[in-house]
């Protein structure tokens, strides 16, 4: 049926929420804004992600209400198109192609059929012009617009950096320290200049502009704080501007009220300041934001404000400068050191988050879980000043455990390791041990002992650094009666190989094993007696990466060495199985199976090699994954285990794998095609163009006609589901309270698809369910059984669990599902 | 530039007086200033803005307000009670007539310049015809409660806006009633209710009264409704001072935090009639409170207690942007006020109310290039003489041999006979001067100290001739043949004792000869003010410094301009001296070399070697720095006339004592500011 998929590389969450201004909804019910390839739908109420409007194959630069029909949203990409959607129902509803990169889009009021963009100048770089793109009012779904006029030439590329004024008169834009303003009816254009220091030193430079929404003012922030409001700009000389200071560096973003009333604005001090009546005398603050705000946007009936954060946090505040909520992402913004490790508890990606933070980020939801403070000293936001930073974080086997390591490196090195106890009351981690200078040089490594499935005996940790030695550490019982904790780590050995520099360290599946590389040498060590058993070594290339193989694997030693070659040890023969010549970066064993990922790195561009350590070739090869660098992977299990159709990306079963670029970028694999990702609501979009919707159809008089049809397109729509629950109860769970019906018509709905499980089957779908029983299986489409056969070896009593529940019928599922995407607004007027 | 022993004065204690108000007169481009003492200045702007009349003040006499009347009549009023006109040309009040009502607040002017209103402390509002000798009173109107504090004439004439503690008043000038009550501070809650001081207003044509008060705010009423128009919040402390274009599309405004702001009439959109009130731009160049603004049709102009005046160009009014576009800041007077005996190596202060004589420090080492010298005998204060009365004084000086002082004040003229025992000093006072046409505008004694020449009015000197061992004789009274009503302000005579020259307010030079007694010549008229002039020891050569930074070398001899002059002319001075702010206020002259011209403003030192070519407009002006690092050859071909040194900074007096040492007297801003009340505290970011 379907064709096997490539494996594809997708920015999986965790993408800049500020990569252009946020929108609000005209109710101001909802926020939208952009998430990388997406357009992300959030209840400002809730704080929820509503929905995420998927499309675009490259960034999304910008997104604009659509003037005319305040349901629907356009949306610019770096992929040359601008799409509109129905962001109500997350529907796709046209797709213009422009055919350039398209870095910010503008939409007006009194311009109905054409929007504005900023596009690259053909044929020089960095050089961008305002254009206006003409939007053809033709049926169908994808079509061109290469209708574009250039409006202004030499903008820049910031959407910052433009502003459409009162009614679309005329609009500004800036650059270095030029403002130029263009009147579209006079077809007139003014320029204005300023110095670019002035007598104080004071940096003229434009970051920002905004345009007064009622009157003839033009606000624009600059490098040194200070915030001009130009009056007067319809003439040439006798132009004015009156000056507004309080930041004390680069405003960043401002924005006016509905009315402009008053002018907000905010820059790296975290505040935001609201101007009132452009008057430098009455001013309030909000501070204590967190982060810089990146952007300000104000609803459209000005009772929220929000503000995009450098940290991947979206505020909402009131009108009244309250702060209402807070949405947030992962956080990016400077150097991971501690890799991306996965919380075997919550399953959440951890790693650096705020300064001195480790955050835990769920991948599913694309939310931060929760942050903790773990050098717990305040952070000073200061230019050139070292402080304490998060270095190496590892958990135990099963989460219990929380290792971390912090540095700071002035004149001498501080280096903290501290021990953190899951406290299953307070269900947050616990300081339990803190040692300071656990090595006399930097942290290389840090692993535990995860052999224990209950850990209850005797956890184990071992450190490696750069002073030539490791060190083992274990619970110790604590004899001090004053002390609070009952247990406490302590150093139990130090190991060292003939004075060269520790980097890496390893225990075995079992953990009878310790590999520790120093420089050339992997030398493996007895666990238990501390006895080195032997020593690997792959001259000339120093150790760049080691691990141990798993499950059927667990005889084999994997290093990677920075001289190019990865080679595989068999520890029962002590002898190079195989080795292969690959520059490996990222080495990454999977937890759950064999697989080993490695990534290496071969002049501009990474690739992506799956193996299992007993067979030389390859499983997979991704080549040119992306043209950074990928700095770390992560294997994180998933819940359900995804049915993949060819061999080749089998892998990719049990644990999917992300990578985090050195751009900082989070990626992930995925088999599915773009095409099969849109499918739910593009299909739907079909059924309701060809049927004319009203709520009084569906809800009365259409179910019979439709349940007919219903069962030939609800196999499609479902596609993707293998819920192992109910879909009738999941969808139920999963669809935020607001936007469902009354629970009274839900009711009977729910109660049938309880009883009903055996008795309105079709008889085809009996028979679906009947094969699903015996093989296992979690889904019913066909393709999916193919490896359902190859795979049955590896089935796990896991996999056998869920299955019991009682199943939907598809066409109510189908019909649950249409009642959730109708707008039930109208009832809520009788 | 060659080498000289520099004393570097510090102990010059003078403290400019802040500035109290402001009046501008647009057809003569002048502008008249009071100051806190009493003194009163004009300043002319077509003559690079040049400090043309200075009256000394009066210590009864404040000055609250000032206008311009009747044509360039300028009428100022105070808190004496009385309304004095002042003699421009005599530089002294003229005549003064009381306006009956205790201590007059504010002063304002019709449009037409035929009335004048005062505000007084009782509450009145007083109306003044303007007679050809002096003001009549016309009638009272309304009185109220509460002293006046500012008055405003609307164009038309018919009504008045008064504004006095938390009142607004508009008065009806034909009735005399108040038409219009506007409590300023109404909205402001019961509670924290504290005085609200209205300390300006204006009256516009369109019937709207603009009002700065005590809260920092700036309103705008209606006059007819007495509702509020609009209000904008200027500063957290008063704002104390406004004036309103004349088109009545600008707002200059000052506060008490030292800061001035423009408000510009704008329209709301581009092209609608409905236009509103909109602060641009603000300008923080006082320290202290800005107590009067005056707007000029292309500058703000603005005078503040730190004895700054400011003028500040407005860009968009400006045809090009350039030297006219500049900012200039005014701190000292354009005249001089110290006067040195080089052979006795005296200096004479002079203060508003006394004189103080020093004595210079001296050493006996001698060092290289910037170096400082210790001080073997510390410069002492020899003298202090108070004037009586409570007249400020005019002039002073001390003669070349220190042992002759003489000073005047409007009515008085003073002689005092200084003898030096040892250490010690003694003072007498010489009685029987003869009675002269007081004030003296200007006093100088001969090279010999044998005769002191006393400028006077209507462009005459008088000689008198300074006897042994104390007394003085009138010898003569020198006029010019043509004759003229303005006083001399400025006297050069030659060090032979020949010659002469005096500068009168109308620009004019006359040149006398001392032998004969006679005018001997007139200079060739110049269409500026004289700054400052003097006549080389040597060459008997004029040399005049006019406002407009030219330079002029007359030979009195010859009786026409010096060749060096001509080419001068010729050939123009460097852009960069011709854009100076300040002018000339000293020129001495190197006996041993005699090409060399002493010349200093407030911000440079110059010595001008007419050997030398003049440098033109590519070359550096300012070059001396740059010329230490070149090589001795590269050195000859950069060298030019100008040596102008700027490390004594401000620079009230230079003078050459002998062959190689200089007196140099600072007065340093810093210095002036200590002495200053302290400002409103401000918080500075960072501090």
């Amino acid at each position: 049926m379907v064709a096997p998929a490539a494996l594809r590389v997708v920015r999986c969450g965790g993408s800049k929420l500020h990569g252009a201004r946020a929108v609000f909804s005209a109710d101001a019910r909802y926020l939208l804004c952009t998430s990388g390839d997406f357009v992300k739908m959030y209840s400002v109420g809730t704080e929820e992600t509503v929905c995420m409007l998927q499309g675009h194959a490259d960034l999304v630069t910008g997104i604009q209400l659509n003037p005319q029909n305040h349901l629907q949203l356009y949306s610019s990409s770096l992929d040359g198109t601008i799409k509109l959607w129905d962001f109500t129902d997350g529907i796709l509803i046209k797709t213009f192609i422009v055919g350039y990169k398209l870095l910010a889009l503008y939409a007006l009021a009194n311009c109905e059929d054409s929007v504005f963009a900023v596009i690259p100048k053909s044929g020089e770089r960095d050089s961008f012009q305002l254009v206006s793109v003409k939007l053809t009012k033709t049926a169908g779904q994808e079509m061109e617009a290469k209708e574009l006029s250039v409006i202004l030439d030499g903008v820049d590329e910031s959407p910052k950096h433009t502003a459409f004024g009162r009614e679309g008169e005329y609009v500004a834009s800036v650059k270095e320290v030029n403002l130029q303003v263009y009147f579209f009816k006079r077809k007139q254009m003014n320029r204005f200049s300023l110095s670019a220091t002035n007598t104080k030193g004071g940096n003229n430079r434009f970051t920002c502009v905004a345009c007064h929404p009622k009157e003839d003012c033009i606000a624009t922030g600059h490098g040194d704080g200070k915030i001009r409001l130009w009056r007067n700009f319809c003439h040439n000389k006798e132009y004015t501007f009156s000056t507004l200071h309080w930041h004390h560096d680069i405003v960043m973003d401002l924005a006016f009220s509905v009315e402009g009333t008053s002018l907000l604005s905010g820059g790296i001090e975290s505040v935001l300041v609201q101007w009132h009546n452009g008057s430098d005398c009455k001013k309030d603050f909000l501070p204590r934001l967190g982060s810089a705000i990146e952007y300000i946007s104000v609803s459209s009936d000005g009772t929220s404000y929000c503000t995009s954060h450098t940290d991947n946090r979206i505020t909402i505040i009131n009108s009244n400068l309250r702060f209402s909520k807070s949405i947030q992402g992962l956080i990016k913004g400077r150097d991971v050191k501690t890799g991306l490790v996965v919380d075997p508890r919550t399953k959440a990606l951890v790693l650096n988050g705020e300064p001195g933070h480790l955050q835990f980020y769920c991948l599913q939801s694309d939310k931060q879980l929760y942050s903790l403070d773990i050098v717990q000293q305040e952070y000073i936001h200061q230019a050139g000043l070292n402080q304490l930073d998060l270095v190496k974080v590892a958990f135990s086997a099963q989460g219990k455990w929380l290792a971390t390591v912090e540095e700071r490196e002035e004149t001498d090195l501080e280096l903290q390791l501290k021990l953190w106890v899951f406290d299953e009351e307070t269900q947050s981690f616990k300081l339990n041990t803190r040692i300071n200078m656990p090595h006399e040089d930097h942290i290389t490594a840090m692993c535990f002992r995860d052999r224990d499935e209950f850990e209850d005996d005797s956890p184990m940790l071992v450190t490696a650094g750069k002073d030539c030695l490791f060190k083992a550490w274990v619970i110790v019982e604590d004899t001090d009666p004053e002390a609070q904790q009952s247990v406490s780590w302590s150093c139990d050995f130090v190991g060292s190989y003939h004075n060269y520099q520790a980097t890496n360290c390893c225990f075995s599946e079992d953990g009878s094993l310790l590999a520790v590389s120093f420089e050339e040498t992997i030398t493996v060590w007895d666990s238990v007696t501390w006895d080195l058993k032997c020593t690997f070594c792959h001259p000339p290339g120093k150790i760049r990466n080691i691990c141990f193989g798993r499950l059927t694997c667990s005889k084999y030693l994997i290093g990677a060495t920075d001289h190019g070659f990865l080679c595989c040890w068999n520890l029962l023969s002590c002898a190079l199985e195989w080795s292969a010549q690959l520059n490996v970066l990222v080495l990454q064993p999977d937890p759950l199976s064999e697989h080993i990922a490695a990534v290496s790195w071969l002049s501009k561009d990474s690739s992506l090699f799956v193996f299992k350590p007993n067979k030389p070739r390859p499983i997979c090869i991704q080549r040119n994954l992306c043209k950074e660098k990928i700095q770390f992977a992560a294997f994180v299990p998933r819940d359900i285990p995804e049915t993949i159709v060819s061999e080749k990306y089998l892998w990719l079963r049990r644990s999917q794998l992300y990578f985090l670029t050195n751009t900082q970028e989070l990626m992930t694999f995925s088999t599915k095609s773009p095409e099969e990702r849109l499918t739910p609501s593009s299909k739907q979009l079909a059924v309701e163009e060809s049927l004319p919707m009203t709520p009084f159809s569906l809800l009365l008089g259409k179910h019979r006609q439709q349940s007919q049809e219903d069962v030939d397109l609800g196999k499609v729509v479902i596609h993707n589901h293998h819920n192992q629950d109910s879909p009738a109860v999941k969808e139920l769970l999963h669809t935020p309270a607001h936007v469902l019906p009354s629970a009274s018509f839900l009711c009977p709905i729910f109660i049938n698809s309880l009883l009903t499980s055996k008795e309105s089957k079709s008889a085809e779908e009996i028979a679906d369910e009947v094969e699903m029983e015996s093989e296992e299986a979690e889904d019913d489409s066909d393709e999916e059984r193919d490896i359902i056969e190859m795979e049955q070896d590896d089935l796990r009593p896991m996999d056998f669990l869920g299955e019991t529940t009682c199943r939907l019928s598809k066409s109510q599922e189908k019909e649950l599902r249409k009642i959730r995407k109708m707008d039930y607004s109208w009832i809520s007027s009788f | 530039m060659g080498e000289f022993e520099v004393h570097r004065v510090r102990f010059f204690s003078y403290v400019p007086a802040g500035v109290r108000c402001l009046a501008y007169h647009r057809r003569t481009d002048r502008l008249a200033l009071a100051r806190t003492d009493g003194a009163v200045e004009v300043y002319n702007f077509a003559a690079n803005y040049f400090q043309e009349k200075a009256i000394p003040g009066h210590e009864a006499r404040t000055v609250e307000a000032l206008c311009w009347a009747a044509g360039d009549r300028l009428f100022g009023a105070g808190l004496g009670g009385d309304i004095s006109e002042y003699d421009l040309e005599r530089l002294r009040v003229k005549r003064s007539v009381d306006g009956f009502g205790g201590p007059i607040w504010s002063m304002a002017a019709n449009a037409g310049g035929t009335r004048l209103a005062i505000g007084c402390e009782d509450g009145s509002v007083k109306l003044f015809h303007v007679v050809p000798d002096g003001v009549q009173f016309e009638r009272n109107l309304d009185r109220q409660q509460g002293r006046v504090l500012c008055l405003s004439w609307h164009p038309s004439e018919t009504h008045i806006a008064a504004g006095s503690v938390d009142l607004l008043r508009v008065l009806d000038v034909g009735s005399g009633r108040t038409v219009q009550r506007i409590m300023v501070n109404y909205h402001v809650q019961k509670s924290k209710k504290r005085e609200c001081v209205v300390w300006s207003v204006a009256f516009l044509s369109s019937g709207t009264v603009v009002s700065s008060d005590s809260f920092g705010r700036l309103q705008f009423w209606d006059w007819e409704r007495g509702t509020l128009l609009e209000s904008h919040t200027v500063s957290t402390s008063a704002v104390l001072s406004l004036a309103v274009s004349e088109k009545e599309d600008s707002i200059v405004v000052g506060t008490s935090a030292g800061a001035t702001y423009q408000f510009q009439l704008l329209p709301v959109k581009m092209g609608s009639q409905d236009k509103h009130w909109v602060r641009t731009k603000p300008f923080q160049h006082h320290t202290h409170d800005v107590r009067a603004v005056a707007h000029s049709p292309t500058a703000l102009i603005s005078g503040g207690l730190d004895a700054q005046l400011v003028i500040r160009p407005l860009m968009e009014k400006m045809q090009k942007k350039g030297y006219e576009a500049v900012l200039r800041k005014f701190t000292f007077p354009h005249r001089r006020l110290v006067s040195s005996a080089r052979k006795a190596r005296l200096l004479l202060f002079q203060f508003s109310q006394h004189l103080e004589l020093w004595k210079l420090g001296s050493t006996d080492e001698s060092g290289k290039d910037g170096e400082v010298l210790p001080v073997c005998r510390a410069p002492e204060h020899l003298v202090q003489l108070k004037s009586k009365g409570p007249e400020h004084i005019y002039c002073s000086c001390v003669s070349p041999c220190g042992s002759w002082i003489a000073y005047s004040t409007a009515s008085r003229f003073h002689l005092y006979r200084a003898q030096y025992e040892g250490d010690g000093v003694s003072i007498k006072k010489v009685a029987n001067v003869p009675k002269l046409l007081l004030p003296a505008y200007q006093l100088q004694c001969s090279a010999d100290s044998g005769s002191l020449f006393v400028a006077s009015d209507q462009g005459s000197v008088h000689v008198l001739q300074l006897l042994e061992p104390g007394g003085c004789k009138h010898l003569h009274t020198l006029r010019p043949p043509s004759g003229t009503l303005e006083a001399v302000y400025l006297l050069a005579s030659s060090a032979d004792g020949n010659w002469l020259a005096a500068a009168s307010g109308d620009w004019e030079i006359h040149i006398y000869s001392l032998k004969r007694f006679k005018h001997h010549c007139t200079v060739p008229m110049y269409s500026c003010a004289v700054t400052a002039l003097a006549i080389h020891p040597v060459t008997n050569n004029l040399v005049i410094a006019y406002s407009d930074q030219q330079l002029f070398e007359f030979s009195i001899p010859e009786k026409q301009y010096t060749a060096w002059s001509r080419t001068v002319q010729n050939s123009g001075l460097h852009r960069a001296w011709l854009e100076r702010d300040s002018p000339i206020t000293h020129i001495a002259f190197n006996p041993k070399n005699p090409s060399h011209i002493l010349l200093h403003d407030v911000y440079m030192f110059c010595v001008l070697d007419k050997s030398l070519p003049l440098p033109d407009d590519s070359a550096s002006l300012m070059n001396q720095s740059a010329l230490k690092q070149l090589p001795e050859t590269a050195r000859k071909r950069q060298l030019h006339a100008f040596k102008i040194c700027k490390k004594f900074q401000p620079l009230l007096f230079a003078d050459l004592l002998d062959e190689n040492c200089l007196v140099m007297v600072e007065r340093p801003i810093m210095d002036i500011k200590t002495q200053l009340p302290p400002p409103i505290q401000q918080k500075k970011f960072g501090t």
